[in-house]
């Protein structure tokens, strides 16, 4: 990131909490995030001044008005433009951009798209509870196949998009997952996003109480954390389960789980590799979902090196000052003027 | 046999058209002619007319390009109602322009083209230059340029087929002859832009000029020549401008003059391409050019810019701002200063996407839900864009408001002499940028404007949060009814305070009289033209022309009421003239065109004897 790293550590979370009461459903999942990022960007030695949180429409875009920040909520699906808007003309913000599931992967998923593909240094946290919450409980595209809803009474027939895969198409240089239940996590992913110099995309699975409850549960739950969760940590191999005794194994280009013992060690699995310049592994992490393998938790990729857009955009303005001095006059004027006399 | 002459006749002023297939590099001769005869010193304007199709079939009416331009010793207006001389470079070019040539005027065509392919191509079924009453109806002029253009260039190296591209810059050579035209600025034109990549190129384009007209000089054939002297114009440097490019210079400009760095996003669209092409040109001046993924998102990271502090701007055309139309309700509501142009063309739909309108008027005014009133601004001449650039965003910083910026695809594309301005005396655009030294109240307001002041991301202890829900005045959601209310008077007051800032209206004539004349935007030109005509031959009209389409001048109502008939010409279907009925209850008469084209200055005068008797 550009921005100026101070030793201040006077900053608390309490510095970032709004006098505004919030306003979403008691036992949503949004209150936890709120709470990690208010945990996270104290920790980041970046002056309070210095952060955008840019939101959407729906229950998530409500973000902004509950962080004592600079913030924008703007219109349905276009957060993306707007973010890009406010990097772009000062790339020493720090902007975390705020979406859902229909926000950002319906209605405003060209947007999302072309963010990612030109990797400004913004934080996305995409909020997903497979729902349309705030208009009342319509399917969403990431609501799956057979899903009854308002609007579908007999089930969803649209095969829903996969955040992570769509995050991996668009070429996006940072994408991880974690979940509204575990702050720990949020708040280490949170960090590890800021410190990615490029677009950060941060899927966070968040529970709607209201219209899609315990809709992660095979994640979330307490149970499930240790048989059905792959806690994904770097130069680790991928193991999981209550007796750490289960693994994934690559078969071809297919990952398989595979019981450690009986000839089978940890050196035959898959070794955590988050900075892979090729997206294929990140691929199949993004692929693998409970009840076939255990969800993915974590970052499953992370790419340094790739230019962000604003820098290149200021470097180009900055390489055409040297060569040439600015002056409004000799430009109104051109290379083919006339002077009329008295 | 007549004897060549060199003696000239005088003449006020001339109208040439240029047409070919869209390859033939009609627009690029008909520029060079333009900026010949500004060097001439004659006043200038010029219409350039393209298919939408980038190479239609070749030989075809689909792909027939124009170019026209007029030029004269005083006060030009308008590119002119019909051409003096027509250079048409086949078939299909001569008959989509033959019916504006008038009986007697000068037909130049290239005969090689004649040919039975291309005369069926056209829909002619026999060769109309063989044709004994169509050769007496014109002062016709056949030319072999093919042959004569490889003739001229029998030396060089090009290959043959690269030769035959240098055709159209043998007919505008003959036409330098014909109009008494200085080729300096054209040579000095190819040595700028092929001398250094491609020199064989530029000296065997200068070869063909040459010979163009000195084939004028040595032709056995009876001709006349025409001098038209230096137009009488205020001192100072010149220079000719289209209307694109004098947006694009006024929006730099006024991004020195408000000490904002200037962000434009814009997303590819006819006509207003040229302005998101100027500006990547600039990045020396600090611009920041974004081309963004569509309409939406280009109004998205001008907005988002805006909050962050920058000038910004984008371009589009009417289909761009129907996507457009929300965003600039955030605009609105959030109060951030912001300009968006755009540049009309013939609608709706894809409508007529290289032919201008003037049809987008009412959706300026309505496009938006809520009530929603933004200032709207019409540029009406090339040079105009300049000025109208640096108002709209006096205006956007002033009243910290969203300004829409009308041009038209004839204000666009067309050019002009225009008097550069001296940077120095451009008054300074003043920001109301929020102190830190004070408590901030993000809509609380300036008592005479009305304008909240603005806090920028990254200022110690002002940090706020705005977005599209209603707020009070402290910046909280506020769902309270009597808050909306007063929140939305606010927002429509501050914008009818707008006109306070305004000079008085103009009028071209007397301030009362029997039929005021009230135009916008591009069609101002020919209106003025047609007002001074039958002003000079003593009827009682004047008219005024419109910068300001909301809010309109408060001197307005008064002006209209000294006359005792009103009429509004436009481009459009009457919607300057729904807006005066609605307005102000004047029983206007309405005046549309629809045709893509701009108006005659004939059929305004006919249509004003009309109501003046």
């Amino acid at each position: 990131m550009n921005q100026t790293i101070t030793d201040d550590s006077s900053l608390t979370k309490k510095d970032f909490v709004t006098p505004n009461d919030v306003r979403w459903c008691p036992g949503c999942g949004d209150y936890a995030i709120l709470n990690a990022v208010q945990r996270t960007l104290p920790e980041l030695g970046i002056p309070k001044e210095q952060f955008v949180v840019v939101s959407g429409i729906g229950c998530s875009s409500r973000f902004p008005y509950y962080m004592n920040t600079y913030g924008f909520h703007t219109i349905h699906g276009r957060a993306p433009t707007v973010a890009t808007g406010v990097k772009v003309a000062n790339p020493d913000l720090s902007v975390w951009m705020i979406t859902g599931d229909g926000d950002g992967l319906s209605i405003g998923a060209n947007h999302l798209l072309h963010l990612l593909r030109r990797n400004l240094d913004i934080n996305v946290l995409l909020f997903n509870n497979r729902i349309y919450g705030l208009t009342k409980g319509q399917y969403s595209p990431t609501s799956e196949v057979g899903k009854k809803t308002k609007s579908t009474p007999l089930g969803s027939v649209d095969h829903p998009i996969n955040p992570l895969l769509f995050a991996l198409g668009s070429e996006a240089t940072f994408v991880a997952r974690t979940t509204d239940t575990d702050m720990k996590h949020m708040v280490e992913t949170f960090k590890t996003a800021q410190s990615h110099k490029g677009t950060s995309f941060i899927e966070v699975f968040q529970n709607c109480v209201i219209f899609n409850n315990k809709t992660f549960d095979s994640v979330t739950s307490r149970d499930a954390k240790q048989d059905q969760v792959l806690v994904l940590e770097e130069g680790m191999p991928l193991i999981f389960g209550a007796n750490k005794d289960k693994g994934i194994r690559l078969n071809g280009l297919d990952p398989e789980i595979v019981t450690l013992g009986d000839g089978i060690g940890q050196d035959d699995l898959l070794v955590h590799k988050p900075r892979s310049p090729n997206s294929a592994y990140a691929n199949i992490l993004a692929q693998m979902t409970y009840p076939t393998f255990p969800t993915p938790v974590g970052v499953l990729r992370q790419l340094d090196g790739r230019e962000t857009y604003e820098d290149a955009l200021i470097q180009q303005i900055s390489h055409a000052k040297i060569d040439k001095t600015e002056n409004l006059q000799e430009l109104l004027i051109g290379q083919n003027s006339w002077v009329v006399e008295d | 046999m007549i004897q060549p002459t060199d003696s000239f006749e005088e003449i006020d002023s001339a109208v040439v058209r240029f047409a070919g297939d869209s390859g033939d590099g009609m627009q690029t001769v008909g520029e060079r002619f333009t900026d010949s005869s500004a060097f001439a010193g004659n006043d200038i304007a010029t219409l350039p007319d393209f298919p939408a199709e980038i190479r239609a079939p070749a030989g075809t009416l689909a792909g027939v390009s124009g170019f026209q331009l007029q030029f004269g010793n005083r006060k030009i207006l308008t590119p002119g109602d019909a051409p003096d001389a027509l250079v048409a470079m086949n078939p299909a070019a001569l008959k989509a322009n033959i019916n504006d040539l008038p009986e007697g005027g000068m037909l130049v065509v290239n005969i090689d083209s004649f040919k039975s392919m291309n005369l069926k191509k056209a829909g002619y079924e026999s060769n109309p230059l063989e044709e004994e009453d169509f050769r007496k109806k014109y002062h016709l002029v056949e030319l072999d340029l093919t042959g004569l253009t490889k003739e001229a260039l029998k030396e060089s190296p090009l290959k043959p087929s690269e030769k035959v591209r240098c055709k159209n810059f043998f007919a505008l050579g003959f036409m330098y002859y014909v109009y008494g035209r200085p080729l300096e600025p054209t040579l000095a034109f190819f040595g700028q832009k092929w001398g250094k990549k491609l020199p064989e190129l530029a000296l065997a384009n200068s070869q063909v000029l040459q010979a163009g007209f000195n084939l004028g000089d040595t032709m056995e054939t009876a001709r006349n020549r025409y001098q038209i002297s230096k137009a009488p114009v205020q001192a100072g440097v010149y220079r000719k401008i289209s209307g694109n490019e004098a947006l694009v210079y006024g929006l730099v400009a006024a991004s020195k003059l408000s000490k904002r760095e200037l962000l434009y996003s814009g997303y590819p669209i006819t006509p207003a391409s040229p302005i998101l092409e100027g500006l990547s040109h600039l990045k020396k001046f600090g611009v920041k050019c974004v081309q963004a993924e569509d309409e939406i998102a280009a109004m998205g990271v001008a907005l988002g810019a805006s909050f962050a502090g920058n000038l910004t701007v984008t371009a589009t055309s009417g289909p761009g701002m129907c996507l457009k139309s929300e965003f600039i309700g955030l605009a609105s509501i959030t109060e951030l200063p912001l300009i968006i142009c755009n540049v009309q063309r013939g609608g709706p739909s894809t409508g007529l996407p290289t032919k201008t309108e003037q049809s987008d008027l009412l959706q300026a005014l309505y496009s938006r839900h809520g009530d929603c009133p933004l200032p709207i601004l019409a540029a009406h001449s090339p040079s105009d864009c300049f000025d109208v650039a640096v108002e709209a965003a006096r205006i956007a910083i002033t009243y910290m408001t969203p300004v829409i910026l009308l041009s038209d695809l004839y204000v666009a594309n067309g050019a002009e002499p225009w008097r550069v301005p001296n940077v120095a005396d451009l008054p300074a655009i003043e920001n109301s940028f929020a102190s830190p030294d004070e408590e901030y109240v993000i809509y609380r307001r300036n008592e005479e404007t009305l304008a909240r002041s603005q806090a920028i991301p990254g200022q110690v202890g002002l940090e706020h949060r705005i977005g599209g829900l209603e707020k009070g005045e402290d910046g909280g959601v506020s769902y309270d009814p009597e808050n909306h209310e007063e929140m939305s008077h606010l927002r429509a007051q501050k914008i009818d305070g707008i006109s306070k800032s305004f000079d008085p209206t103009s009028i071209n004539g007397d301030s009362e009289g029997d039929l005021l004349v009230i135009g916008w935007g591009g069609t101002y030109g020919a209106i003025s033209s047609a007002v001074k005509n039958l002003r000079d031959e003593g009827f009682s009209i004047s008219s005024i022309h419109l910068r300001h389409l909301n809010p309109l001048p408060d001197d307005l109502c008064g002006i209209m009421s000294r006359f005792k008939k009103v009429i509004v010409p436009e481009l459009n279907h009457g919607q300057l003239n729904l807006i005066i009925r609605a307005k102000y209850l004047v029983d206007v008469i309405s005046y549309g065109k629809l045709q893509g084209k701009p108006f005659k200055v004939s059929e305004l005068r006919e249509k004003f004897i009309e109501h003046l008797s």
